[in-house]
């Protein structure tokens, strides 16, 4: 483990004004934010656990719990809400018995929502696993989500 | 060329920051530049949090060398040697272009130390957000780029005399950056022919040059256009964006993102421009242009908007975060049927106390929806307060389904289509929709090819 947080700070030259960047690294290997990777991370830093945590909780695209094997991610923009991302939001939530922000029980799935993606002009738009699907409708949901 | 002149230049073409408030850029600079201090820092704001609006995002992947460049011409005339670029995480195809270009421009002596044995050193650095819309304010933005939370900051300190650790710091966004290079090789007086009023005494004075829209919703041509500033809303919506699909009413057009208004069809002969739209209580933005049509319920816009800034409030202040959960309450309460008499009077109370003493604009601006929907479609409010019901057919408390028997084929698609069996009845025969059932899910309407289910 300590390997790969070496890795990361090299990549940002060990600079604790990177640590927003540090953090995303940490989150993209692990799939969200450890513990203990956080402990030995605010060592290594020199900077409060606490500090750390303040900033993990602050920004949305942090997770301190960990999260499905596939991330469904439903763009609630106001381009995608004036073309219905609610309800695709709605018909997820039913298909997989989970509200936005949550992971399934046996950690395949995790639903979030976010707020534009920049594909705007093919709302309403899912990103699963960082796959574009545009123009959803309800009824294409589970076609894309099995 | 020396700096003063490249300054000149900038003040001269009337340039106004492209990422939201329109402030004068060839100003900003000069400050900046007369500001104390040795070290200085350019920083290119590639937040774009409006939802709706992806203009920065297309410019960063498909030119991302007009704005390095522009970065590297506001080093020189205003004396920085390092610049940062803040993209948002959401953009990671952004970020790779970017780095590709930074790298390019490094090899070919355009970054680095004695930029083309000129003596002037700068370069350029990439920071990703972590996903707060708030981040896109000038000092939280930089907050964030120190490593910090992204709070903003009262606004009385300038970030251009004690920005970014605290040294001057000149902030502009994606699009005002990829505007310098032109203006400099075509010269001022090209840039001002375009666009509306006269800059030549007041850098306020007008809007010149072009802006690219992203032009979504409810639209048939959906995509980003550059138009010059002053063409009118209904020219951009109808001869370009080809008008609304299915032979729907247009309602609004959104601008301005969460900070902006809806704007309704009495106004689509305005002239888009920085000062037009803040007259009509909406404002340019970063250049979201929302479509909606008849289908679109306002006071369901205005609590989306307010959903969305609820999320986005960093909660420092007081008006901001109380102000947003109790304008959510009260929107919330008329979408469910639940609406009071005195809740608009409530609301536009609620939303003066927050334009006078929020602490950022993101709070000053919260209120900007739901006045302006309040402004133009206060019918649509009563409607809901007054008769219990949703015009548009969109606020799921106060609609109902059914099937109307004559026009019902009995071709079983919204028996398929329901996720709750809400709908029974075989083929050919008019189907029955159980209410108790029904989840409002609008599948059934959806799918109906006959206009056969009902929604109001
Ligand atoms: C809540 C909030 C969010 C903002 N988001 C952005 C943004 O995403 N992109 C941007 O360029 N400017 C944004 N701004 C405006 C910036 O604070 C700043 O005015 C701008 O980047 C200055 O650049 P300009 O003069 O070139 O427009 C935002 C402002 C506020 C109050
Ligand atoms: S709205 Fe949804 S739940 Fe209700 S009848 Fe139609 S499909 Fe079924
Ligand atoms: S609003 Fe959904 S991609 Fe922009």
């Amino acid at each position: 483990m300590d390997k790969d947080i070496e890795q990361i700070l090299t990549r940002y030259k060990g600079k604790k004004q990177s640590i927003i960047m540090i953090l995303q690294d940490i989150q993209d290997k692990y799939n969200y934010l450890p513990q203990d990777v956080l402990k030995s991370l605010a060592k290594r830093l020199d900077i409060p656990l606490s500090k750390i945590h303040s900033i993990a909780t602050y920004y949305k695209s942090f997770s301190l719990k960990p999260r499905g094997k596939h991330l469904i991610q439903v763009c609630l923009g106001t381009a995608c809400h004036v073309r219905g991302g609610q309800r695709i939001l709605e018909e997820i939530e039913r298909e997989l018995n989970i509200r936005a922000g949550e992971t399934t029980n046996d950690l395949i799935f995790t639903l979030e929502t976010v707020n534009c993606v920049g594909a705007c002009a093919l709302g309403p738009v899912v990103v699963i696993n960082g796959n574009y699907h545009g123009q959803m409708r309800t009824t294409k949901v589970s076609k894309q989500t099995c | 060329m020396t700096p003063e002149e490249i300054i000149r230049i900038i003040k001269q073409s009337g340039l106004r920051g492209r990422g939201g408030g329109g402030f004068p850029t060839g100003v900003k600079w000069e400050t900046c530049k007369n500001a104390k201090g040795n070290i200085k820092y350019i920083i290119c704001n590639a937040d774009e949090g409006d939802p709706g609006a992806f203009m920065d995002r297309s410019l960063l992947e498909g030119n991302p060398h007009s704005v390095l460049e522009g970065m590297i011409i506001g080093g020189y005339a205003i004396g920085s040697n390092e610049g940062y670029i803040y993209v948002r995480k959401e953009y990671p195809l952004a970020v790779e272009t970017l780095n590709i270009a930074i790298n390019k421009a490094r090899e070919y002596g355009l970054l680095g130390q004695d930029i083309m044995g000129s003596g002037f050193d700068f370069d350029i650095e990439i920071h990703r957000g972590a996903g707060a819309f708030v981040c896109g304010e000038s000092t939280a933005l930089m907050a964030s780029l120190e490593g910090r939370v992204g709070e903003p900051r009262a606004k009385y300190i300038h970030t251009v005399e004690h920005g970014l650790w605290d040294k001057p710091s000149n902030l502009n966004n994606v699009e005002t950056w990829a505007n310098v290079p032109v203006i400099v090789v075509r010269g001022a007086n090209w840039f001002t022919k375009i666009g509306t009023g006269d800059v030549s005494n007041n850098p306020w004075g007008g809007s010149k040059g072009t802006k690219i829209f992203s032009l979504v919703g409810k639209i048939n041509n959906t995509g980003l256009v550059e138009v010059p500033m002053g063409m009118r809303l209904r020219e951009i919506i109808y001869d370009i964006g080809g008008g609304i699909p299915g032979g729907k009413k247009f309602k609004a057009v959104q601008t301005g993102g969460p900070s902006g208004g809806c704007l309704p069809d009495s106004l689509l002969d305005l002239p888009v421009d920085f000062d037009e739209l803040t007259k009509v209580g909406s404002m340019m933005g970063s250049g979201g242009m929302i479509v909606m049509d008849e289908n679109t319920c306002m006071v369901d816009i205005a609590k989306y908007f307010i959903d969305f800034l609820k999320g986005e409030s960093c909660g420092k202040c007081v008006p901001c975060r109380e102000g947003i959960r109790n304008m959510l309450d009260i929107l919330t309460n008329i979408t469910e049927g639940k609406g009071k008499e005195n809740d608009i009077e409530l609301l536009k109370e609620l939303g003066e106390w927050m334009q006078e003493s929020a602490l950022c604009a993101l709070g000053t601006s919260a209120p900007n929806p739901v006045l302006s929907t309040l402004r133009y479609f206060q019918a649509e409010y009563d409607a809901h307060i007054k008769d219990k019901r949703c015009p548009a057919g969109v606020c799921k408390s106060l609609i109902q389904f059914s099937i109307d028997a004559e026009k019902c084929t009995g071709c079983m698609v919204c028996v398929k289509a329901c996720p709750k069996d809400a709908i029974t009845g075989n083929r050919k025969e008019a189907h029955i929709l159980d209410q108790t059932k029904c989840i409002k899910c609008s599948a059934c309407y959806d799918m109906c090819r006959f206009g056969a289910v009902i929604r109001k």
